[in-house]
């Protein structure tokens, strides 16, 4: 009796968590991303998923999480042009959308008309507005902090984690997440130079510098040029320099490839425009 | 500790000694050397640059190793050990095949070793709880399952035919164990599936892991050890029962958190089961305070029957604070922050490890004949008592902290974690009085079983050296 209610409370958990979900996402393959039609996520390359292993081999997960939560999504439509009659226009969107009732004039476009409620309403507002000769776009923005603080641009959905040989979600961020990591700092040197000193970077860094990745050379007739840009007490002592290890560059090749930005059915985002190029500049040098 | 072992064991208490002595004493190593790695995490903290240049040491290599030693090194073998125990004692039979039982526990430990090599070398599965290589899993897993056929023959065999509560409770723990530790490692090492089903079967595992079966193994020796040291029966074996089945179904279901990205309804599923875990345990709560309390309750403060106690009292706050912080709203702050190391904290070292020292403290002498000083037992509890609260508590707080900053993106990242690190340090402060105190249980531990064979070696030469006259003459 007792092994019955066991086997049978067991067997009910296994068959939801474990049988279902594989049923249910277990052959999630690529997605098309929305309006763009290409396909997401690409497999990464050969160099990536060894940084992959060293991840999971230093235990990143323990202080870094990989997955953005959204609270909730605005829509947004933006008037991009007013054609030839924006007296019609203006007629068209107070028909369609009584709300924005107090725009006078369809001077200064582009111009953010507001929030709509739902894709729907945003879709016959546009067709409304082309039809009366102008043009419209509509941008879905998610909300959230983990957005708001630049993490992701969206939720994070099945489909993110599919080329990912141990997928880490994690549960802990005394790191930030690191699910768009490619996106927010592109620069492999950046990413060299924190992985070293993160001090060098990033001021207020709690990470530990993972110097071990690293090796410390004696510097030949001419410098190497993978060698790192250090200076200041972060230098190595004169005459040596520090080199990245073959599993420095792979981490850092992983840590690109990080993105999860694509717009896709599941999860809809308006594309960022690209970061830009301020937020390299400084690591560059 | 006396010299000579008296009274003498009976010969159910007998049979489970070798086994015993095998599985406690290499654990209470384990545990040690667990409280260590713990400590070399919690380093990184309070200096980030001090243990950087050794990859052993750094956060995600120790906090790993200290998890994995703490769950396979000394919890699996000591709740197991407790049953084997309590399944013999209560079913009035002496232990089946206690010699093929020490083989299975030497190599268990022998897999513990060889984990640990991996996780330290940097082949950590990369699933938490689960963080062993694949080839140690397959070593722990034959030698569980060598292991747990005799305990089940040891039940079958029985000569009490009515189940004790206890009994439940550990057949219950060793099924869910194979469970949910063979499909877990098949499913995500040997045939690994694709994507997020990864990410759902290891909080499935690590659900069932914290929640059931470590509640199960605990249980198994409070509903023992409570009535007897309080010398009362137990107040209700149904409400027992109840615990048993509600645990059952709805600690299955916990682990994955509510935000999780995965089908709305697991998060939702998974946050509801949490939540009414509150049912067991206040049952638990009631259970405990109905049986201990009462006239003739043992004088002496912080004996073995305090740690099983407070044990239990640290478990219906851990299921508590589990069940507020699963609710959706809570768990928009309490996510991703030290809230969530503070809740395992409170299972692992406040109730878990507690009720496992009462199991050892109350069996080892019974199979040796031999007593632990109540001195050095009561030194552990009066470090292990406040180093568990220390440790937990001030990681809830923290935790609340910094979530609060998280949930605000104004805030910049640095300040989030500087929110909760004064938190961090007072819970430091706690580990290190925990990690003392696993010391003192690794000596009083080691010092029994070195003591039992010094003794058993002392007699055996007296034996010896007493008999010679009589061959010469002979």
């Amino acid at each position: 009796m007792v092994f019955l209610t066991a086997f049978v409370a067991l067997a009910i958990s296994w068959s939801g968590f474990v049988l279902v979900t594989q049923l249910q996402l277990g052959r999630v393959d690529q997605a098309k991303t929305i309006p763009a039609g290409e396909a997401y996520p690409l497999a990464r390359s050969g160099q990536a998923m060894q940084g992959a292993e060293v991840y999971r081999s230093l235990g990143c997960v323990y202080c870094h999480s990989r997955q953005i939560n959204q609270q909730g999504t605005t829509v947004e439509v933006t008037l991009v042009n007013a054609g030839t009659n924006s007296a019609n226009v203006l007629g068209a969107i107070r028909t369609v959308a009584p709300q924005f009732g107090q725009i006078e004039s369809l001077a200064n476009v582009p111009k953010v008309l507001g929030q709509v409620a739902d894709t729907a309403a945003a879709d016959s507002l546009v067709t409304a507005i082309s039809e009366a000769g102008g043009q419209a776009m509509v941008e879905i923005l998610p909300s959230g902090p983990d957005i708001s603080r630049h993490w992701g641009t969206r939720r994070s959905v099945a489909q993110d984690y599919i080329y990912d040989p141990v997928v880490q979600p994690g549960v802990r961020r005394f790191g930030p997440d690191l699910t768009d990591a490619g996106r927010m700092h592109p620069d492999a040197q950046w990413q060299l130079l924190h992985l070293y000193a993160p001090k060098t970077v990033v001021k207020d860094s709690t990470m530990p510098g993972h110097r071990f990745l690293f090796e410390q050379r004696k510097l030949g007739r001419n410098p190497t040029p993978e060698a790192l840009p250090l200076a200041g007490d972060f230098a190595p002592p004169a005459g040596y320099e520090i080199v990245p290890t073959e599993a420095a560059r792979s981490l850092v090749a992983y840590l690109l490839s990080l993105r999860a930005d694509a717009p896709l059915y599941e999860s809809p985002v308006t594309p960022p425009v690209p970061p830009a190029t301020n937020d390299v500049a400084v690591v560059t040098k | 500790m006396t010299a000579t072992i008296s009274p003498v064991p009976g010969p159910i208490d007998r049979s489970c000694r070798l086994p015993l002595f095998a599985l406690f004493g290499c654990a209470a190593g384990w545990l040690v050397l667990s409280s260590i790695f713990g400590l070399a995490a919690a380093m990184t903290f309070h200096n980030p640059s001090l243990l950087a240049n050794c990859p052993m040491f750094t956060l995600g290599r120790a906090y790993p190793t200290w998890a994995y030693l703490f769950i396979y090194g000394f919890g699996v073998p000591t709740a197991w050990g407790a049953g084997l125990w309590l399944m013999a004692r209560l079913g009035r039979i002496k232990a089946m095949n206690p010699i093929l039982i020490t083989v299975g526990a030497k190599l268990w430990h022998v897999g513990v070793l060889v984990g640990l090599i991996g996780i330290l070398s940097g082949d950590n599965s990369g699933f938490e709880w689960l963080e062993l290589p694949r080839y140690a899993a397959v070593i722990l897993f034959l030698a569980f399952m060598l292991m747990t056929v005799w305990l089940f023959m040891t039940c079958s065999w029985r000569t009490e035919p009515n189940l004790y509560p206890s009994q439940w409770f550990v057949l219950g723990a060793a099924f869910w164990f194979i469970w949910i530790f063979s499909t877990s490692v098949f499913l995500l090492q040997m045939h690994p599936v694709r994507g997020v089903v990864q990410a759902a079967i290891a909080w499935w595992f690590a659900g069932n892991l914290l929640n059931v079966w470590l509640t199960l193994a605990g249980l198994a020796v409070t509903v023992y050890v409570l009535p007897k040291l309080a010398g009362k029966p137990l107040h209700s074996y149904y409400l027992a029962l109840f615990i048993f089945v509600t645990v059952a179904l709805f600690g299955s279901w916990t682990g994955l958190p509510v935000h999780a990205p995965l089908p709305a309804w697991m998060g939702i599923f998974s946050s509801t089961a949490a939540a009414l875990m509150i049912v067991p345990a206040l049952a638990l709560g009631l259970l405990v305070v109905k049986t201990t309390s009462g006239e003739g309750q043992p004088a002496c403060m912080g004996g073995v029957l305090y740690f099983a106690k407070f044990g239990a009292f640290m478990l219906v706050l851990a299921t508590l604070v589990s069940a507020v912080a699963a609710c959706p709203v809570v768990a928009r702050t309490t996510d991703f922050t030290w809230f969530t190391e503070g809740q395992i904290m409170l299972r692992l070292y406040g109730f878990f490890a507690m009720t496992m020292f009462a199991a050892v403290y109350h069996i080892l002498p019974r199979v040796s004949g031999l007593e632990i000083s109540l001195r050095r037992i009561r030194m552990h509890f009066w470090l292990a008592m406040p180093g568990s609260l220390l440790l937990a508590l001030p990681l809830l707080v923290g935790g609340v902290r910094q979530g609060l900053r998280l949930a605000d993106a104004t805030v910049p990242f640095a300040a989030t974690a500087q929110a909760a690190v004064l938190w961090v340090r007072i819970s430091t402060l706690g580990e290190t009085l925990i990690a003392l105190g696993t010391l003192i249980f690794c000596v009083n531990v080691g010092w029994l079983i070195l003591t039992y064979y010094r003794t058993l070696l002392k007699q055996q030469v007296t034996e010896a050296l007493a008999l010679q006259p009589v061959e010469v003459k002979s």
